[in-house]
């Protein structure tokens, strides 16, 4: 228990001293936390998804707090929450359907469960548990035995299914906690491998002979592009350097060290470049529910540039960046400021901001936001590890990660 | 040199020397990052508050300073800290218990406690004697609020160890550029003038206490290094990087108290076993330390204004309560009871729990957590720290304001003012500016002085026992005496009021507008640039025509207009020599001291301003006719009379310094003395310039001199002769006296 404390006490105070960067890394250290955390609980025996809800809320709560700025912290909280939600509702389908069954279905195992889809009641709990959701929009329009057949979901529900009749008997604790952590596996698996099913598509939209453009510089991207050109695609980037971090150069120095045609142009001349760009590619730090994305600052004046072009704005996004808020709750903070040394030397200002003569108030100011946001209108695509979607999708796919019970996490204080 | 041994000691476990010293090497770089944290200033800078507190516990912008300290090390990945409490210790390592800091992962902090350290050196020898600092280390003191990363400047030391073991310290410095009509930096310390070799980074001469604004260096410096750096638009960020090498050093000088003034100074001029002092620049970086109420200020600006990111009120980086940023630099606690009318301006911070009344306006300031602020009040670039009461229609302006205070309403706060621990302000009173309130009486005997904050053993032992010794004696009787007390200041701070003025003496009171969190006066700022301006002017009078030695140097070129910039201090000093000459022999005058005293005090004033002899002459002179010129005068013939009757009076006076011509003929034959000329372009100075009344009567007065023996005719001659070369204007004198001239020619000849 007390490692389970020091554990979360450490990365609370790593949050809050902004000493994780980066959403996909905070992601996968959040999940990872909370799977260490749910592992750790001891759970009563009645109301067990109940209470471990409550439990992982308190914590959630608190790493939210820890840093406001950072909305993976929250989407992998409610993704976590959301995945207990449906481990409990699988397995009470489960149990109704091993009540209603008689106990010939207890000899079977899970291969001649497979083999017998005619069972009524253990097909019912399958594809309530396999599909993990009421049914989604995505369901609705592919094909459900298809999505029901995705190997990882299908393979997981296998093993809990053989490992839960095996626990069956022993404790039924066990089993929520280990479906649950099982399912949690497989959400850091999602966010460690995010960039590896975003890159699989990216021939599909990067054709011979285009122009990219992109700013700054985002993992996501670099796959992204690199991975067009490992199938041979021959293509062109211009990279907008990212004023002020300039995150574009190193951007520009990975492009060139795998053999991509580069070009460095300032955050400036954007708009004067756009015009012979066919696509503009960048990465996002938050995709809000309204399919409104945070971005690195700079975005919006590129996203209005390509608007005015007709040149197509897309977004890469990790499933983990998918937010369920919209930018106008209170409780989401958009925007950090940075030092303001990231702009000026400060020993070269500092008889600006000497405050011991003159009024004593500041007049020199430096404002050194992080982010952008760029309204859903300026979007023309999303591609996440599922594919690619409309900004007007956003809100559907939200629905079928998130559980609307989770949205608001943070306790109104009394007062 | 102990500390070298026990270090070849550990490297020496393994095994052969060659290995020892590889091995020391290695191990070096595996010992746990270890800092000394002073958290006593051993200052009092921060008096009367500090009384009550230790400065390092005082509130920055809501968060204790000595956490900014702590979080950045930890940040800076230092992983052992010892923090040293002299003042206050049990207060210290109370809040270090309370804010867990003794519970972080990976970061031990441990307390030394003591209570008879007057310094910094006492604190490092202590440390040094309980043998717990490993390895390099870093030495800072509570009070720095940074953001700038240790990595590369303990690389670059450690680097230059590896290849110089004499190399044992390493001090951070950043830029900042210092005010060029005050000379104090925006942290107002003092001027400081560092000379670096900018190719080796090494320091070579520290000077911060610079009252002339004069910096000699050593000439050996010059010849050993190919080129050197003199910066004055350097700022010490007392950030440390030391070997083990400067505990032991302090250890064996136990004199050495202050790290700048004696252990770096000591190490610069004396040369103590060759060891070398590196600097390290950060650019971007933030460093600062607070050493004053000005740079308390000042800093909590940069901070409001995020350039200590990631150490921001927004940010929780140690455990300040959430706080949100909205517009213009605008933090707001998520509790916070704001009258819908009331106007909370640009860079403020209101803490959690303060409510805010009607029409009321916070603009720059810092408003701490629990305080009751009322209607009407204006409050201005002030900090006002927790559970401070505030009633209706106050005025504060750059004001601090410690916790638990009660202002009533209709106080007005001058700017500058510090109100101490739960002072009460009585209604309508008006608290002068820069005035200190307390509970505590001014202790009588304490030295007001600035200047003594790092004092000698003996008093500044005093002061240690009194700051420690006096707050818990007088927690006691404070409870028993409040009524005495309150009834004894009632007068002091407005009726119902509660609280002693701190006067302060009248040295350190014209300092006082240098170190207080308000701005400096317009009017204060005007009366510097005045003066600067002054010496300015008199540097352009001078640059017509020269008085004093310049023309020695420069008398073949007459025309003096091409004087360089170096020579302002000259004539700075000299502008200072004439005017000290002038009150002297105004006091003579007036007191009717003897000639020979009077030459007694003019020479030991040449010798304080290292002028040459002629340069007397010509401000006794310059002095007498100013003499002549206030004794009234109806008409010339009236000023020539006075000026007649002075200079016989005190012909003895100014012959002293012109040695008669009887002892020069045999060398200076040529050329008349210079000393005499002097006298006489002085008083041509004068007639053009400060005493216009004289010009009509300037050959008289020559006349006079030559008939009294002062000036020879061969220094007249020369003066015309020297003059002729030049333009019409500097010619108006020696028009005047051609006749006069004339017929010293005519004289000399006959002579002849």
């Amino acid at each position: 228990m007390p490692d389970v404390h020091a554990l979360v006490n450490d990365f609370l105070i790593k949050l809050k001293r902004r000493k994780i960067e980066g959403s996909k890394a905070t992601a996968k250290v959040t999940a990872e936390v909370l799977r260490s955390f749910i592992s750790q609980q001891r759970l009563p025996n009645t109301n067990q998804a109940g209470a471990l809800i409550d439990a992982v809320k308190a914590v959630g709560e608190q790493l939210i707090a820890a840093n406001p700025v950072e909305l993976a912290v929250g989407n992998v909280v409610r993704r976590v929450l959301h995945i207990i939600r449906e481990e409990d509702l699988s397995l009470t389908a489960a149990a109704i359907g091993g009540l209603s069954l008689s106990a010939g279905s207890d000899d079977e195992d899970d291969v001649g469960h497979d083999e017998h889809p005619a069972l009524s009641a253990a097909a019912v709990a399958a594809a309530a548990r396999s599909t993990l959701r009421p049914p989604s929009l995505q369901t609705l329009l592919e094909d459900v035995p298809h999505t029901a057949a995705v190997p990882h979901t299908s393979s997981s529900g296998g093993d809990s299914e053989g490992k839960s009749k095996s626990a069956d008997k022993n404790s039924s604790t066990k089993r929520l906690k280990h479906n649950v952590i099982e399912a949690v596996n497989e959400l850091i698996q999602d966010i460690v491998t995010c960039h590896e099913q975003i890159a699989e598509q990216a021939v599909e939209h990067i054709h011979q002979n285009e122009v990219i453009l992109t700013l700054g510089s985002s993992r996501t991207v670099v796959e992204f592009l690199c991975a067009a050109k490992e199938k041979k695609r021959s293509f062109r980037v211009f990279v907008a350097e990212g004023a002020p971090r300039y995150q574009g150069h190193t951007l520009a120095k990975e492009l060139v060290t795998r053999g991509l045609q580069t070009t460095v142009i300032t955050d400036s001349a954007v708009f004067a470049m756009i015009s012979r760009v066919n696509m503009v590619i960048v990465g996002a730090h938050a995709v809000m529910a309204n399919g409104g994305v945070i971005a690195p600052v700079g975005l919006n004046m590129v996203a209005l540039a390509a608007q005015r072009h007709a040149v197509p704005f897309v977004v890469l996004a990790g499933i983990h960046k998918l937010c369920p808020l919209y930018p106008h709750n209170p409780e989401v903070l958009l925007n950090e400021l940075r030092s303001p040394s990231e702009l000026l030397d400060f020993g070269e200002f500092s008889d600006c901001l000497d405050f011991g003569s003159g009024s004593g108030s500041p007049i020199l100011h430096v404002v050194n936001p992080a982010f952008d946001y760029v309204p859903p209108n300026l979007v023309s695509l999303f591609i996440t590890d599922t594919g690619g979607h409309n900004p007007s999708y956003m809100y559907r796919l939200i629905a079928d990660y998130y559980s609307a019970n989770d949205l608001v996490l943070q306790r109104r204080s009394a007062s | 040199m102990v500390a070298k041994q026990s270090g070849r000691n550990r490297g020496g476990g393994g095994g052969g020397t060659a290995a020892a010293t590889e091995v020391s090497v290695e191990e070096l770089a595996r010992v746990p990052l270890q800092a000394i944290l002073l958290a006593d200033s051993f200052a009092t800078k921060f008096h009367p508050i500090t009384l009550e507190r230790p400065k390092v516990l005082l509130p920055l912008v809501n968060v204790p300073m000595i956490d900014y300290t702590l979080a950045w090390l930890e940040s800076a990945g230092v992983e052992e800290v010892f923090v040293f409490c002299c003042a206050h210790a049990k207060q210290v390592a109370e809040h270090l218990e309370n804010s867990q800091w003794f519970a972080q992962p990976n970061f031990s902090v441990t307390a030394i406690e003591s209570n008879n350290a007057v310094g910094a050196g006492d604190a490092l020898r202590l440390i040094y004697e309980q043998n717990v600092i490993r390895g390099d280390f870093v030495l800072v003191s509570g009070d720095t609020v940074s953001n700038m990363s240790l990595a590369e400047a303990l690389g670059e030391h450690k680097e230059r160890r590896r290849k110089d073991s004499n190399a044992i310290m390493t001090m951070v410095i950043t830029q900042s550029k210092t005010s060029p009509t005050t000379r104090q930096s925006r942290l107002g310390t003092d001027e400081l003038f560092m000379a670096i070799d900018p190719d080796t980074k090494q320091l070579l001469y520290y000077e911060d206490k610079s009252d002339k604004g004069t910096v000699s260096l050593d000439k050996t410096l010059l010849s050993d290094h190919p080129s050197i750096y003199l910066h004055n638009d350097k700022q010490d960020c007392y950030i440390d990087i030391c070997s083990p090498e400067v505990l032991s050093t302090f250890a064996d000088n136990f004199d050495y108290q202050h790290l700048r003034r004696h252990f770096l100074k000591g190490l610069l001029d004396d040369d103590i076993m060759g060891y070398k002092i590196f600097t390290h620049e950060i650019q971007s970086n933030y460093a600062a330390r607070i050493d004053n109420f000005r740079s308390y200020d000042t800093v909590s600006k940069d901070i409001i204004q995020r350039w200590t990111y990631p150490l921001v009120p927004d940010v929780q980086f140690f455990g300040n309560s959430s706080t949100k940023l909205d517009r213009q630099g605008m933090y707001r606690a998520s509790v916070v009871g704001q009258s819908r009318s009331a106007q909370v301006g640009p860079f403020t911070v209101i803490g959690s729990g303060t409510t805010i009344g009607s029409q009321s306006q916070i603009s720059n300031s810092v408003v701490g957590e629990g305080c009751k602020i009322g209607a009407n009040v204006s409050i201005e670039g002030c900090y006002i720290w927790h559970n401070v009461t505030i009633e209706d229609g106050c005025q504060l302006k750059h004001a601090i304001v410690c916790d638990g205070v009660v202002i009533k309403s209709g106080v007005i706060l001058e700017p500058g003012v510090v109100l101490s621990y739960k002072v009460v302000v009585g209604q309508q009173f008006i608290v002068p500016a820069y005035s200190k309130v307390s509970l505590y009486q001014q202790p009588i005997k304490q030295d007001s002085d600035e200047e003594l904050e790092y004092a000698d053993s003996s008093t500044g032992f005093m002061d240690a026992s009194s700051l420690s010794g006096l707050p818990d004696k007088l927690k006691e009787e404070s409870t028993i005496q409040l009524s005495e007390s309150q009834l004894q200041a009632a007068s002091e701070v407005g009726s119902g009021g509660v609280g002693f003025i701190w006067s302060t003496s009248e040295g350190s009171h014209e300092e006082e507008w240098r170190h207080s969190v308000a701005p400096i006066p317009p009017a204060k700022l005007l009366e510097i640039m005045h003066t600067s301006n002054n010496e300015l002017e008199v540097v352009q009078q001078d640059g017509n025509l020269p008085p004093s030695g310049e023309l020695e140097r420069d008398s073949v070129t007459a025309n003096s207009n091409d004087y360089d910039d170096d020579d302002v201090d000259v004539k700075d000093d000299y502008e200072f020599f004439e005017n000290e000459v002038e009150a002297t022999f105004k006091r003579a005058l007036e007191e009717n001291i003897k000639e020979d005293d009077v030459i007694l005090e003019v020479n030991s004033l040449r010798l304080s301003y290292n002028l040459a002899t002629a340069d007397c002459s010509g401000a006794l002179f310059y002095s007498m006719m100013k003499s002549a010129l206030s004794a009234p005068h109806p008409s010339p013939s009236d000023l020539v009379k006075n000026a007649a009757t002075v200079i016989t009076k005190w012909k003895k006076l100014l012959k002293y310094y012109l040695p008669s011509i009887d002892e020069e003929v045999g060398l200076l034959i040529s050329s008349s003395d210079p000393d005499e000329i002097e006298v006489i372009l002085k008083f041509e100075e004068m007639c053009l310039e400060s005493a216009k009344e004289y010009s009509t009567v300037f050959v008289q007065i020559l006349h006079l001199l030559y008939d009294k023996d002062i000036i020879q005719e061969e220094a007249i001659l020369n003066w015309a002769s020297e003059k002729e070369g030049a333009d019409e204007t500097d010619k108006l004198f020696v028009k005047q006296a051609e006749k006069f001239i004339q017929w010293l020619n005519e004289a000399s000849e006959e002579e002849d």
